[in-house]
């Protein structure tokens, strides 16, 4: 059973690299569209899939947010990454295999998965 | 929507913009009174009665982006349908309740899906807010009180840190499972 002493450990190794933390100037955020449009879209497993993956890969400099309606409901669900000193990307008719595929070409390694931004779905 | 949890996500968006720095998501089932009672409470700047009045008509709502709001009436629905209802308590600077009641054994029951993965989400997309969620089945329930995990983390290892999200999403995985095995 997880345990509180578990939190505590967890507590203490995020403490030891600390420094890991303070580097947010390069932080991503990646905001996925929560309002009821985009939830009967099928948004929470593509965010589940966003922090699932974000947790799996230590992407310490990688946040998962929710967002609201952002009025482009037909193309929901609907992904926005926001780099520090990048254009916004927004990914529109999201899946959690979509998901997978953002996290590791574009979060990773920096290269937007063109094929399913808005521009090329529009 | 194909999951009552999926509601519960979309509500607690309105809790989360009214301001609320508490949300608490209940979830009762009760087996032998045939009844499952979720109810979403928030501490946010709450509505006048003219409003309460208002959220359960699709046709209103504060976005400007567009003319519907179809949250509470969709939430609405799907309790009716079943033969149970739904209540909206509010008051200006006190925050609001939202109690949703259900039929599970009524044809058009829809499931009430995966809690946990809403939970889960909430909490980690919201690292700044706090939930106190509660799921009781029958005899037996748990409860996962973010302003506890807090005072185990301190105040500077936030609740969306990976490592945090995974222990989140394992214990609350655990807690179904053996609520599961008892009923």
């Amino acid at each position: 059973m997880k345990s509180l002493a578990e939190l505590q450990a967890i507590r203490d190794r995020a403490r030891a690299q600390v420094d890991l933390r303070e580097k947010s100037d390069d932080n991503i955020r990646v905001l996925v569209g929560m309002a009821t449009c985009g939830i009967a879209a099928g948004a929470r497993p593509v965010m589940l899939a966003f922090v699932d993956e974000v947790a799996k890969r230590q992407l310490k400099n990688v946040t998962v947010t929710q967002t609201g309606c952002i009025g482009i409901c037909q193309y929901e669900p609907v992904v926005e990454v926001v780099a520090p000193g990048k254009e916004k990307v927004t990914y529109v008719k999201m899946t959690p295999e979509k998901a997978l595929r953002v996290v590791n070409d574009h979060l990773v390694n920096g290269n937007v998965v063109t094929e399913y931004t808005i521009g090329a779905n529009s | 929507m194909r999951e009552l949890s999926l509601n519960v996500m979309d509500i607690a968006q309105n809790s989360l913009s009214a301001g609320a720095s508490l949300i608490g998501v209940e979830v009762e089932e009760d087996a032998a009174l045939d009844q499952l009672v979720i109810r979403i409470s928030d501490n946010g700047r709450g509505m006048d009665e003219e409003t309460v009045r208002r959220v359960q008509d699709p046709f209103y709502t504060t976005r400007t982006t567009r003319k519907v709001g179809l949250g509470v009436p969709l939430f609405k629905m799907e309790a009716e349908m079943t033969g149970g209802g739904l209540e909206v308590k509010s008051r200006p600077g006190e925050g609001t309740v939202v109690t949703a009641r259900f039929v599970p054994s009524h044809v058009d029951m829809i499931p009430l899906g995966d809690i946990c993965a809403t939970m889960l989400l909430l909490i980690t997309g919201n690292p700044d807010r706090d939930f106190l969620f509660r799921w009781q089945r029958n005899s037996r329930g748990f409860t996962l009180d973010t302003r506890e995990l807090r005072g185990v983390l301190g105040g500077d290892v936030p609740l969306d840190s990976p490592d945090v999200a995974e222990w989140i999403g394992g214990y609350l995985k655990e807690q179904e499972e053996a609520l599961k095995e008892e009923s």
